[in-house]
């Protein structure tokens, strides 16, 4: 496995290797077109939110380049057989790579009854398919390293190829279930085929990691408990399939936990409770991507451009569908407490 | 003839062998202690997990969404304050994704006081549970509860919590009703069938009775002792104690008192007390958990909005005081959480208490029709429903 960690520290996030493996033309093509569409879509989201449109944006630009190839490696479907997912709310970009409409995530925004992931209880990002596995994303930034224990330790078991795939981000690396989904999926004898990532944005909130986590990296920690471990550069597709494949291609077949740490830009600030504006300091993954396309002589920048456009075009025409849709009533409250009876709304 | 922690231990069999129980884990679970309890002894799927609440409740909802049936064990529900969010979040799956994925997964705890517990092992967690929606509470009282309470969890699908009263783990069955259902009743029988001998273990296998699969529905209380002075509902260790001082009060001072263990904390029987107050006009909500906040207020609560009018006192609580911790010594431990004398005292207090002048009853407060928080009624039918009642010859207008 190519050692992509030799000379990462802190305050100097990776970069690509100038010598970084190549993808196909046009794989690389259709992550761009996820990646943009991604994008456009949190770029639209944000400005639901500033126009009232919906209450609260919390999403994942600066992921794009990562969270696209990891939506393309998944083995999609549900069940044992195929993998789980317990995600992030920065995750827009793996649920559009698996096949997830954009629409759906405007819904979800709007909080209007048809939104598929929630029908308007929750935030926008906090996905959940149970089609694709897809483990409902909650707010919290660490119950699903706890969580996911659970479909390792039946994956485990279940033997065959399939795998749990936690990620969170550097900040909820603090809390303990971090630390307990290092314990049990390391357990002798009795290790478990899970992919741990940390999307590292350097930022909790409005805190600084380096002002509060002495730890090099964060994928050391797993060296701790025999893990195999790497960190990327997240914000290039190229060195984010092939790490992503690598780490799956390991836990595949060994059936063993592999920590990825995987450093990626926030560039829409935390949320919209911290202005949600663009900054333009941190590494920009599609606007770098654009630029490569151009150099390789791929796609130009004039017909990135012409790309971006025609998606916001798309993007307007869902949004004004989704303004039309339904809310839900306070009667819809009461629906969906218990799974049996529902004890509480029913007559 | 089994005791609680056998009953416990024969339902995960049956769990295990008839409704696909895939893991049974926690703290010393598996072999070869099989639990702090025994509880978890002699189980095929039985295994010990780090010693990690956190891990372990997160771990069964993992299973449980990944189609297992897992029950977890923390082995003291002291020891499952650190796990609130997470039981939160199991709770409101089902709901937050607008039951695209539940959470089937059991969790048993012991709990409560009486063993000499000192602060922590000795808490009461029904207070705390019954706060959390989404989840199923039971907490038995005796052997044959404890088992079809605990087959009830497994099957159902949603996560269900199994409240173990500590003091009660020894305990046996009182009466015939309260044998399970094919089990031995020869009590050695039994232990030398199921119980792991002292010593070598690992060439040992437990020879299960063949128990029959009998569920007790989730919400179902039932009766203790019928009588028609005063009520009392109640539930784990206090439910025996209450049968104990209704049998003492019935004797020596003529006091018929009606005990109503409610086995479900959520949903519960809200019928059966409310048939029960109609009756004696009287009513006792007796726990251990501290009385701040307590489950027993939100009853009490209920009673006086919905059937004041049947009431002819004012209706009580005993409950555990308010305090940081049960206390190791005896005479600190008594003072802390209801105890048989105690009991005795709330229940012939209210039994001789004075009607409040006339009976309420009798002074036109008529309940047309229930009001909320009935979980057999449809609160979105309340939306159009205006309930009206003559309170001491003022119109009272609510929801």
């Amino acid at each position: 496995m190519t050692d992509m960690s030799a000379d990462v520290s802190p305050s100097r996030p990776p970069r690509a290797p100038a010598d970084q493996p190549r993808l196909p033309k046009e794989r690389l093509l259709r992550i761009h077109e996820l990646m943009l569409e991604g994008r456009v879509l949190e770029e639209r989201l944000i400005r639901m939110q500033r126009q009232g449109e919906g209450y609260f944006w919390i999403g994942g630009p600066g992921e794009e380049a990562f969270n696209t190839c990891l939506g393309l490696l998944v083995k999609k479907g549900q069940g044992i057989d195929h993998d789980y997912l317990h995600l992030h709310y920065r995750s827009s970009a793996t649920l559009l790579a698996m096949g997830a409409p954009s629409i759906d995530a405007l819904r979800q925004m709007h909080n209007t009854k048809t939104d598929p992931y929630s029908q308007g209880r929750n935030f926008v990002g906090h996905f959940s398919k149970r089609a694709w596995n897809v483990v409902p994303i909650t707010s919290p930034i660490e119950v699903q390293y706890s969580i996911a224990i659970g479909t390792g330790l039946a994956q485990r078991r279940h033997g065959g190829d399939s795998l749990t795939i936690v990620q969170g981000g550097d900040a909820g690396t603090a809390e303990g279930d971090f630390a307990t989904c290092l314990v049990w999926a390391s357990r002798p004898n009795a290790e478990l085929p899970m992919l741990i990532i940390v999307t590292n944005n350097q930022w909790g909130i409005s805190t600084a990691a380096c002002t509060q986590h002495g730890e090099e990296r964060i994928a050391d920690r797993g060296k701790a408990f025999g893990m195999r471990t790497a960190v990327c550069d997240g914000n290039d597709p190229e060195a984010a399939w092939h790490a992503i494949s690598e780490a799956m291609e390991y836990v595949r077949t060994e059936r063993k936990p592999f920590v990825l740490e995987a450093h990626v830009s926030r560039l829409y600030g935390h949320s919209s409770s911290s202005g949600s504006n663009y900054v333009s300091e941190e590494l920009d993954c599609v606007i770098e991507l654009e630029k490569k396309l151009d150099r390789r002589g791929w796609r130009s920048l004039e017909e990135s451009k012409q790309m971006r456009a025609e998606l916001e075009a798309k993007m307007q025409g869902w949004y004004k569908q989704v303004l039309g849709e339904p809310k839900p009533t306070g009667k819809d409250a009461f629906d969906f407490v218990f799974a049996d009876r529902n004890y509480v709304g029913e007559s | 003839m089994a005791t609680v922690v056998q009953a416990v231990r024969m339902a995960l069999h049956v769990g295990e062998a008839q409704l696909g129980v895939t893991d049974i884990f926690g703290e010393d679970v598996g072999p070869p202690l099989g639990g702090v309890f025994t509880a978890t002894q002699g189980l095929k799927t039985a295994w010990s997990s780090p010693l990690d609440e956190r891990g372990i409740v997160g771990a069964a909802m993992g299973l449980a969404l990944a189609g297992q049936k897992p029950v977890a064990e923390i082995q003291f529900c002291d020891y499952a304050f650190n796990t609130i969010d997470l039981l939160k979040l199991a709770g409101n799956t089902y709901w937050s994704c607008a039951g695209d994925w539940n959470v089937p997964m059991t969790l048993m705890t012991p709990v409560g006081a009486g063993i000499h517990g000192s602060l922590y092992h000795s808490h009461s967690f029904d207070a705390q549970a019954t706060r959390i929606p989404g989840w199923k509470i039971v907490m038995p009282s005796n052997p044959r509860d404890a088992y079809g309470l605990l087959l009830s969890a497994i099957a159902d699908p949603n996560p269900v919590m199994v409240l173990l009263p500590k003091a009660l783990m020894r305990a046996r069955a009182e009466t015939p009703d309260e044998l399970i259902p094919g089990e031995p009743e020869d009590a050695k029988e039994l232990r030398n069938r199921i119980d792991a001998p002292v010593g070598e273990r690992a060439s040992w296998e437990p020879d299960w009775p063949d128990t029959a699969l009998e569920l007790i529905p989730l919400g179902e209380a039932t009766i203790l002792r019928e009588g028609s002075d005063v009520t009392v509902v109640t539930y784990g260790r206090l439910a025996r104690v209450a049968m104990k001082a209704s049998d003492v009060l019935r004797e020596q001072e003529g006091i018929r008192a009606e005990v109503i263990d409610l086995r479900s904390l959520h949903p519960y029987d809200w019928p059966a007390i409310e048939a029960s107050v109609r009756k004696t006009g009287r009513v006792l909500f007796l726990n251990e958990d501290t009385e701040i906040t307590n489950f027993g207020e939100h009853l009490l609560r209920r009673t006086c909005e919905e059937i004041f009018g049947e009431l002819r006192v004012a209706p009580r609580l005993h409950a555990g005081a308010h305090l940081p911790g049960v206390g190791l010594a005896d005479a600190l431990e008594n003072a802390s959480v209801p105890m048989l004398d105690s009991t005795l005292d709330a229940i012939r207090e209210l039994a001789r208490a004075p009607e409040v002048g006339r009976s309420m009853r009798d002074v036109g407060i008529v309940t047309k029709k229930k009001p909320t928080f009935d979980f057999t009624l449809d609160p979105r039918e309340l939306e159009a429903q205006v309930i009206t009642r003559s309170v001491f010859g003022r119109s009272v207008r609510y929801r």
